[in-house]
């Protein structure tokens, strides 16, 4: 067993692509479902049409980089209105289905022969972040610690990913000490004592949606351009649901719980899949796993993780049990 | 919470777990090995064909034995070992008179797995009555034929839906949890029928009956040491949704560990000769399982309407803290709930097997569809599930019509959103009282 | 704390506008605040609410009694905007309130409690109050960010809070987190933080229900005060010696529909109110039997019910 490349590429993970993107999309749930106690389960669609968005302009209408980035947060925003405005007014679940649905038509609709021209089918969309490298400031090379380097290219998106994320946390840490986040707060435990006060629960809602949509939406710009392409079945419905589960690991409702509890999860399933694909290559387990099974072991670790946390401890790694945002309903 | 408390809840957790677990290890263990072989019965109407050259060829192109068929029609080929083999019919042996079906089915890819004796079939059919690849080339047919046929279908696929709608309306209605494992009861249906099915040579319907009854007794054990002891433990609905999730996630993984990525269809009725019913075509096996379909749900729905447990359950749908105080037991009542879900869950996996045949995510694709049936009816309400449910299927078939066939479920999903805008309680359902 | 001789005098006042008006259904007011009239709510084949004309005296403590499932609690629902009436209409301070949402029926101020105290357990008590106050400024998203737009907002509000804090008795409890509250507290922290909204007419949902007793007269005393201070009051409650003790006037609702209104003390002699009561065939006090028997109506009754809806 290679226990040096385990060790390398876990490490990388720690701060690597999918710890970025995982961590916006994170933030985003985490206004929406831990502050505001949306059930939001649409949050890949928020991402990918950020991302086709972006992908649509630049690689199909050969348009700017700058109007592909305002069109993809247009579309996010808009997307945020049409789930919200038919389901905010009724209850929770209401929500998760009608997001959920949205969030597989969205794929559905990416991903069709009839949009081929548009969206590029199956294959995705490619060759529209050439602008974004083109101000690269790092000079061809690699930078990093010994083994644990990036070249300039990975270098560049990670540091823009990581500023990203720094801004984001900086504006939820504002807003929740804010009288603005005490009402959003109040509306998780109970909206109709809000709505007694005199605050227009609706609005609330609708602007935690938008915001939440908004910075997972960045997680969908990076995840584009730090692959230099995108695939519709990038976002998919587990994409959502791993973010819930990043959520709910660091505990939901505190500031820097998503980017920790991003960096936790994916360290844990790049070292699980990784260990065990050496295991699997060094026939630790004979012929009774093969390696495409290691794939699904992943998943399998995530749900049960994620049942496990629920039960035993809803709080989070991080929380504290009597502010715990779930049992609230 | 306290140790005390705590500890049997871990139990059943674990128990629960282990119990899933022997479940799928049991689909995947090779204890029945007897050596694998490919197998079959050329048949044309009913009678014998004898005569016929089959050679069969492994994945790699080497050459692994090529049969005549019998007397009776039939043919077998042994395989050295589990592996994808390409059979070949040599179209010039076959008697004058009669063709193969679909011309382009001379050459059939098929995988055998471990102990496994794979039936392979040729569909063989009188000269000049075939047809090409699957669809039995309709190009001609009027528009109302072709609005016939999809109605059929669509009513084939909304009884599918309704079976599995009813469970979870009602474990919704009676617990208030929305249920994102409920798909993969469905999976669990079809594998389980699968692996008696085509991994053991049980008949399909015997092993229909089996894993409906596998369905029923997961269905209570789920209960019992899950989501009973979760309720028992005063965990948010929410939390028990995002649990269910995890549930789903886990065993949707589970199924693919084992069950691998293809698509694979149960080894009886398959590729059955389609028979014509005024404008509509369709497989014998189509009406049967519609049959079967309609007479469960209005076995479910009399079960509801008349008899004591029934009706315990539509009231503690309606009003669980109500129902409690006028003496039902509401805990049996959602105990047997999920168990007639799982098992109703289970029986629509095998008929959905047997309409597309079984990947290990048909649960969860079919799922949505099911929360559409459900929402559009109206959460909680048994009967407007049924309805919502129809209305889906024959919505996604008929859709078809003016929107490519990829996106027909994009239709019945916008639907669904709309339906929210503009009647939420459904299109049976009451408007909720506050207070 | 309850400042005696102005206590006298604005329950005197309250008492006086009462003085002479006839004890019928509907009877008009000297100074209605709250003016309703024909409001109907049906559910299904139910109709919970019927309320022909009625009309709430300003400055006046008004108790609103009736059996259960007279359709109180509706009736509230409806005035509040916390669910919309099939037909009618009703004005506050003359202006009509049918079809406006929930938050702007509190921001006009008639702001209501719960039956069910909806305290918000994973905020503290302070922060609950915070959270009354009307038109704060940190309240808006754009200026949420900059802390130094509504620092000073804020500050005063948190003195306001203080305040009412220490005269329910509740400042010790600042910092706790409101679910940490014993029941009676729950009541005392929503009714202050109703006030918080600065109200001219305060709904209250049956204020006792569930308050240890020793708190009862604590609770009867801030309600009082609410009178003091020039708020109207309409409450829903179960209590009989309670709605005697502190109500001005008296409503009586059964079966949807105001069967009568008047004084605490002739209200609770009128046959229309012991019949609705009672059932309107008793005159005496139930025997075992007959309580028996109607338990078991009910219950058939139940059944059908659930027959029905099914």
């Amino acid at each position: 067993m290679d226990w040096n490349t385990i060790f390398v590429t876990t490490v990388k993970a720690s701060i690597g692509l999918e710890t970025v993107v995982y961590a916006l999309a994170a933030i985003g749930v985490n206004i929406q479902f831990g502050y505001a106690g949306l059930l939001n389960f649409g949050q890949a669609a928020f991402l990918g049409v950020a991302a086709y968005g972006l992908a649509v302009i630049v690689s199909t209408f050969g348009l700017s980089f700058w109007l592909g980035i305002a069109v993809g947060l247009a579309a996010t925003v808009v997307l945020a209105f049409l789930l919200g405005i038919p389901t905010l007014r009724l209850r929770a679940d209401y929500l998760a289905i009608v997001t959920i649905a949205a969030a597989e038509i969205v794929r559905l609709v990416f991903r069709s022969v009839a949009f081929k021209d548009v969206f590029g089918g199956s294959d995705g969309r490619q060759n529209f972040s050439g602008d974004f490298y083109a101000m690269n400031p790092f000079a061809p090379g690699t930078y990093g610690i010994g083994p644990i380097s990036f070249n300039e290219r990975t270098t560049w998106v990670l540091t823009v990913g990581w500023v990203l994320i720094a801004l984001s946390c900086a504006l939820v840490y504002l807003l929740m000490k804010s009288p603005w986040g005490r009402v959003l707060k109040a509306i998780r435990e109970d909206e109709d004592a809000v709505r007694s006060l005199g605050k227009n629960v609706f609005s609330y809602k609708m602007q935690a949606l938008v915001l939440g949509g908004v910075i997972g939406c960045l997680g969908g710009f990076i995840f584009g351009l730090g692959q230099a392409s995108i695939q519709p079945d990038l976002f998919g419905t587990e994409f959502t649901f791993y973010a819930y589960t990043i959520v709910i690991l660091g505990g939901a409702a505190r500031v820097f719980s998503p980017v920790v509890g991003a960096a936790i999860f994916w360290v844990l399933l790049v070292f699980v899949g990784n260990t065990l694909s050496e295991a699997v290559g060094a026939g630790v387990f004979g012929t009774a796993v093969t390696v495409t099974q290691v794939g699904s072991v992943r998943f399998i670790l995530v749900g049960l993780g994620l049942m496990l946390l629920l039960i035993f401890r809803p709080q989070g790694i991080f929380g504290d049990k009597r502010e715990m945002a779930l049992d609230a309903r | 919470m306290t140790q005390i408390e705590g500890a049997p809840l871990r139990r059943a957790v674990i128990a629960f777990t282990a119990f899933l677990g022997g479940l799928v290890l049991l689909l995947a263990s090779p204890a029945w090995a007897e050596g694998e072989a490919l197998k079959g019965t050329l048949q044309n109407q009913g009678q014998p064909v004898n005569g016929v050259k089959i050679s069969v060829v492994a994945e790699d192109g080497s050459p692994v034995a090529a049969v005549t068929t019998g007397a009776d029609g039939t043919w077998e080929v042994p395989v050295p070992k589990a592996g994808k083999f390409k059979v070949t019919l040599d179209q010039t042996t076959l008697p004058s008179g009669v063709a193969l079906k679909f011309k382009d089915k001379g050459t059939l890819d098929v995988q055998v797995y471990e102990g496994n004796q794979r039936n392979v079939l040729f569909a063989l059919a009188p000269a000049g009555q075939q047809g090409s690849g699957n669809t039995s080339g309709e190009t001609s047919s009027s528009f109302w034929d072709r609005v016939a046929q999809l109605t059929f279908e669509g009513f084939n696929l909304g009884l599918i839906i309704a079976l599995a709608a009813m469970g979870l309306s009602l474990v919704f209605g009676t617990t208030g949890l929305t249920n994102f494992a409920h798909g993969e009861l469905l999976t669990l249906g079809a594998m389980a029928a699968y692996l008696f099915n085509a991994t053991l040579g049980v008949p399909l319907i015997l092993a229909a009956v089996i894993a409906v009854a596998i369905g029923g007794g997961l269905g209570y054990l789920q209960d019992r040491f899950f989501w009973g002891q979760l309720r028992k433990r005063g965990s948010s609905l929410v939390a028990m949704m995002i649990i269910s999730i995890g549930l789903a996630l886990f065993l949707r993984y589970v199924f693919l560990f084992f069950f691998g990525g293809e698509s694979r269809p149960f080894a009886d009725y398959n590729a059955q000769p389609g028979v014509q019913v005024g404008p509509i075509s369709a497989a014998p096996k189509n009406f049967i399982a519609m049959a079967i379909e309609l007479a469960v749900l209005v076995i479910v729905g009399l079960a509801l309407l008349k008899t004591r447990t029934g009706k315990a359950a539509r009231a503690v749908a309606d009003n669980p803290a109500l129902a409690a105080s006028s003496g039902i037991n509401v805990e049996r009542v959602i105990r047997i709930i999920w168990t007639v879900g799982g098992a109703v869950a289970a029986l629509a996996g095998v008929m959905l097997g047997l309409a597309q045949n079984i990947n290990f995510q048909m649960g969860f694709q079919i799922l949505l569809l099911v929360f559409a049936g459900v929402t559009l009816g109206g959460l909680g309400t048994a009967f407007g599930a049924l309805v919502g449910s129809l209305v889906v299927g024959l919505f996604i078939q008929l859709s078809t019509l003016v929107v490519p066939t990829e996106l027909k479920t994009v239709g019945a999903l916008l639907v669904l959103i709309l339906v929210m805008l503009f009647r939420p309680q459904g299109i049976l359902g009451r408007r909720e009282r506050i207070g | 704390m309850h400042a005696d001789t102005t206590v006298t005098s604005k329950k005197a006042a309250a008492l006086a506008a009462f003085e002479g008006i006839e004890t019928e259904p509907g009877v008009p007011k000297p100074d209605p605040i709250l003016v309703v009239e024909k409001v109907v709510r049906r559910f299904g084949g139910l109709t919970a609410v019927d309320v022909d004309h009625v009309e709430i005296q300003r400055g006046s403590i008004t108790a609103l009694i009736g059996p259960n499932g007279a359709g109180k609690t509706t009736f509230f629902n409806q005035l509040t905007g916390f669910d919309t009436a099939d037909e009618g209409s009703w004005s506050f301070n003359g202006k009509q309130l049918k079809g406006v949402p929930a938050h702007r029926v509190a921001r006009s101020g008639m702001v209501r409690t719960f039956q069910l105290t909806k305290a918000l357990s994973k905020l503290t008590v302070m922060e609950n109050m915070r959270l009354g106050a009307q038109n704060q400024r940190g309240e808006n998203f754009f200026r949420a960010l900059i802390p130094g737009s509504w620092r000073g907002q804020e500050d005063e509000i948190t003195e306001r809070a203080e305040e009412l804090l220490e005269r329910f008795k509740l400042a010790a409890k600042r910092d706790d987190f409101a679910g940490s509250l014993s029941g009676g507290q729950r009541k005392l922290l929503e009714m202050a933080r109703a006030l918080m909204v600065g109200p001219e007419l305060v709904m209250l949902d049956e204020p006792m229900a569930g308050v240890n007793p020793a708190l009862t007269q604590s609770l009867l005393g801030h309600v009082k005060d609410l009178r003091e201070e020039g708020m109207t009051v309409l409450f829903v409650e179960h209590d009989m010696d309670m709605v005697r003790d502190i109500s001005d006037w008296v409503i009586v609702m059964a079966q949807g529909a105001v069967i009568a209104e008047g004084p605490p003390d002739t209200i609770m002699s009128d046959s229309r109110v012991i019949d609705a009561y009672l059932g309107a065939h008793h005159d005496a006090p139930m025997s075992a039997e007959e309580a028996e028997e109607q338990l078991q109506e009910a219950e058939a009754e139940l059944e059908a019910e659930i027959e029905e809806k099914a």
